[in-house]
């Protein structure tokens, strides 16, 4: 499995050499505070094997997350809004568990988040470039240009994507000033915090995580922190038969 | 020539004002769905398209299948088809109108409609949908305006009105296929997630459509004394039984291929839609209707066909009509969208709201056939009168 992952990697590399080069010369880590952190590839590493292990974080992932970006907490289920949330195992990987060792996965709770695919079906969809994946791999949404149609909601196989089918404001208990709320009638989903990446911080989940199970960085840097747990532990992804080519990683033991 | 379409009897004045009823309702029920949002519907976070878009792609069918009346006539000159050829195109040109307004009434942001020219994207497939619809209802609506405008004078038609013609007969196929495009390219969405949907999107068409023109025939027969001719029905009962035999084999195949390979995600939609998920069965007894009513046509059809008897030929078209709509216009989205992502099932039920707006689009739609076909009866008594 490692030899797979090494020649995944191995393929993102060859495939746009010329970020590669650039973030190569860019190491992440050693950014000064405030200044930009720049990737040529984000990815998120999550370790299932830390974050089920933890009880008593609350999905403080989701709280950090949810507050941060304005995200309405709609009572009606058909309406809700979420950029990171906890899933059963069994929806998140359907068909991927077995009946054994799987099963213990099946019906814990883990986070799901937009997977910032490689080959994202959303973006090609959309009809007004309203949602677009950047040089670094972030599929970002325009919510002004958006008008609205869903397609990318039909076309994400993770349900990773949220409509506002109410006004959320009166939902908001509490308006982060610092970040746009949204409106009725637009498609909206987890950005990795772009806005703080900006700003040389890291994505406000990862730094909410209470038990470290959240690593976020540079795929095409091998001294990344979510390139070493890669190159060391065994990942899985959601649905990888459909070819999006995730960039949000699970960790398992072996 | 516009004129004739508001120059009429009490009877005609009253059965546009009475048409306009709806059409206000459903836009009063608009404006409350535009203040409130989308979620307003029976629609949500996994069920995200419903009964409007569903609407949007029965009534693409209808559009496209003008070409069925259209090809005969301008190609092999099949003459049975010159009194209705024309009834295809205004019904083609007020389909279209129909699947704009569907299409509108669910943007959650109508406002910004226009972004999708502002912002071209040439990878999405609902651009190009969208640049191939507006392109079918102008073409056909020149066309059946200017051919008409030849009939009242007397003269020939413009020679550049047969390139037009020609364009148009691919352009039907066109609108249906990207229509079946939207869907079957999407990963992930398994009932769509097949080469089936554009062919079957043209059988279901070609037997809706011409089983639909049909009745508008014999329809106007009845209630204004206009003859299609019965040659031209005839022909167009032959259509409707080859076009609802191909959908029922594609039926089969896709059902084969789903429950033979025993894919799970394969079978789980149509295991949805005819036998129930999960403890989610409402869409059974629709598409065992829809089944059933595709099947009892065949016959009926046929006999219909070979005893000349009109009022069978009006029952088989009133079935082939509700089996395709309910297999497209209920269960093809709701049976789609009803194993979510996360592979759970969900149900979807249309509002009242929701089915008053699309009912006002309906309505829209008979108040504009009506109009079209005013003028066309009126320009035809005109010409035929001694």
């Amino acid at each position: 499995m490692l030899k797979l992952t090494l020649l995944a990697a191995a393929g993102l590399a060859r495939r746009r050499p010329l970020f590669a080069a650039l973030v190569s010369a860019v190491p992440t880590d050693v950014l000064k505070p405030g200044a930009a952190l720049r990737s040529g590839r984000w990815a998120m590493v999550i370790d299932l094997r830390k974050c089920l292990e933890s009880k008593d974080c609350h999905a403080a992932c989701a709280r950090a997350c949810h507050l941060e970006h304005n995200v309405p907490d709609i009572a009606n289920p058909r309406h809700e809004v979420k950029w990171i949330w906890r899933e059963q195992g069994a929806h998140l990987f359907p068909d991927q568990l077995d009946e054994f060792r799987g099963a213990a996965l099946a019906d814990q709770p883990m986070p799901a988040l937009c997977n910032h695919c490689d080959n994202p079906p959303c973006t090609r969809v959309c009809p007004t470039g309203a949602t677009f994946k950047r040089p670094d791999g972030i599929v970002v949404m325009d919510p002004h240009r958006c008008i609205g149609c869903r397609f990318c909601m039909a076309a994400c196989p993770y349900g990773s994507r949220s409509f506002n089918w109410e006004d959320p404001r009166p939902s908001l208990k509490h308006v982060n000033p610092d970040y746009p709320t949204r409106g009725k009638g637009v498609v909206e989903k987890c950005s990795f915090c772009d806005e703080r990446l900006a700003q040389g911080r890291m994505p406000a989940c990862v730094e909410a995580c209470t038990c470290g199970a959240m690593a976020f960085g540079d795929l095409r840097d091998e001294q990344s922190p979510v390139v070493k747990l890669l190159r060391e532990n065994y990942s899985i992804r959601r649905k990888p038969e459909l070819g999006t080519q995730p960039a949000v990683y699970y960790l398992v033991s072996k | 020539m516009i004129e004739r379409a508001f120059i009429g009897r009490g009877r005609y004045q009253l059965w546009l004002a009475g048409w306009l009823i709806p059409v206000g309702i459903g836009l009063a029920c608009y404006l409350f769905q535009y203040s409130h949002g989308l979620g307003i519907t029976g629609m949500g976070r996994d069920v995200i398209w419903g009964f409007y878009v569903a609407q949007f792609t029965f009534l693409v069918g209808v559009a496209a299948s003008a070409v069925m009346v259209v090809a005969p006539f301008y190609l092999h000159d099949c003459r049975e088809f010159a009194r209705i050829v024309i009834l295809g195109e205004f019904l083609a040109v007020t389909a279209v109108i129909m699947c704009v307004l569907h299409i509108f009434v669910d943007l959650g942001q109508p406002a910004r409609v226009l972004n999708v020219l502002l912002h071209p994207s040439p990878g999405s497939v609902m651009f190009w949908d969208m640049i191939v619809l507006t392109g079918y209802l102008g073409l056909n609506l020149v066309i059946a305006w200017t051919t008409l405008d030849c009939e009242r004078n007397a003269t020939r038609p413009p020679r550049w009105i047969k390139p037009l013609i020609f364009l148009s007969i691919p352009w039907a196929v066109a609108i249906h296929t990207v229509t079946a495009f939207l869907y079957s390219g999407l990963p992930g969405r398994h009932l769509w997630l097949t080469a089936v949907v554009a062919p079957r999107f043209l059988a279901t068409a070609f037997a809706s459509g011409p089983a639909l023109l049909v009745l508008l025939c014999l329809l106007l027969k009845k209630a204004v004394g206009f003859d299609a001719g019965k040659e031209g029905l005839r022909r167009l009962s032959f259509t409707i039984v080859y076009a609802m035999l191909a959908n029922l084999f594609f039926i089969f195949v896709e059902s084969f291929t789903a429950f033979y390979s025993g894919v799970p995600s394969h079978r789980h939609d149509l295991q949805y839609l005819f036998w129930g998920l999960d403890g989610h069965a409402a869409m059974v007894p629709w598409m065992w209707l829809s089944l059933l009513m595709a099947v009892a046509s065949l016959p009926i059809l046929l006999s219909s066909i070979r005893r000349g008897n009109q009022r069978r030929l009006a029952l088989a078209c009133g079935l082939v009509f509700f089996s395709t709509w309910i297999d497209k216009g209920l269960g093809f989205i709701a049976g789609g969208l009803a194993v979510s992502p996360m592979g759970t099932v969900a149900s979807y039920a249309p509002t009242v709201p929701e089915l008053l707006i699309s009912l006002g689009i309906y309505a829209v739609g008979v108040l504009l056939l009506t109009l079209f076909y005013k003028i066309v009866l009126s320009v035809r008594a005109e010409t035929e009168s001694p």
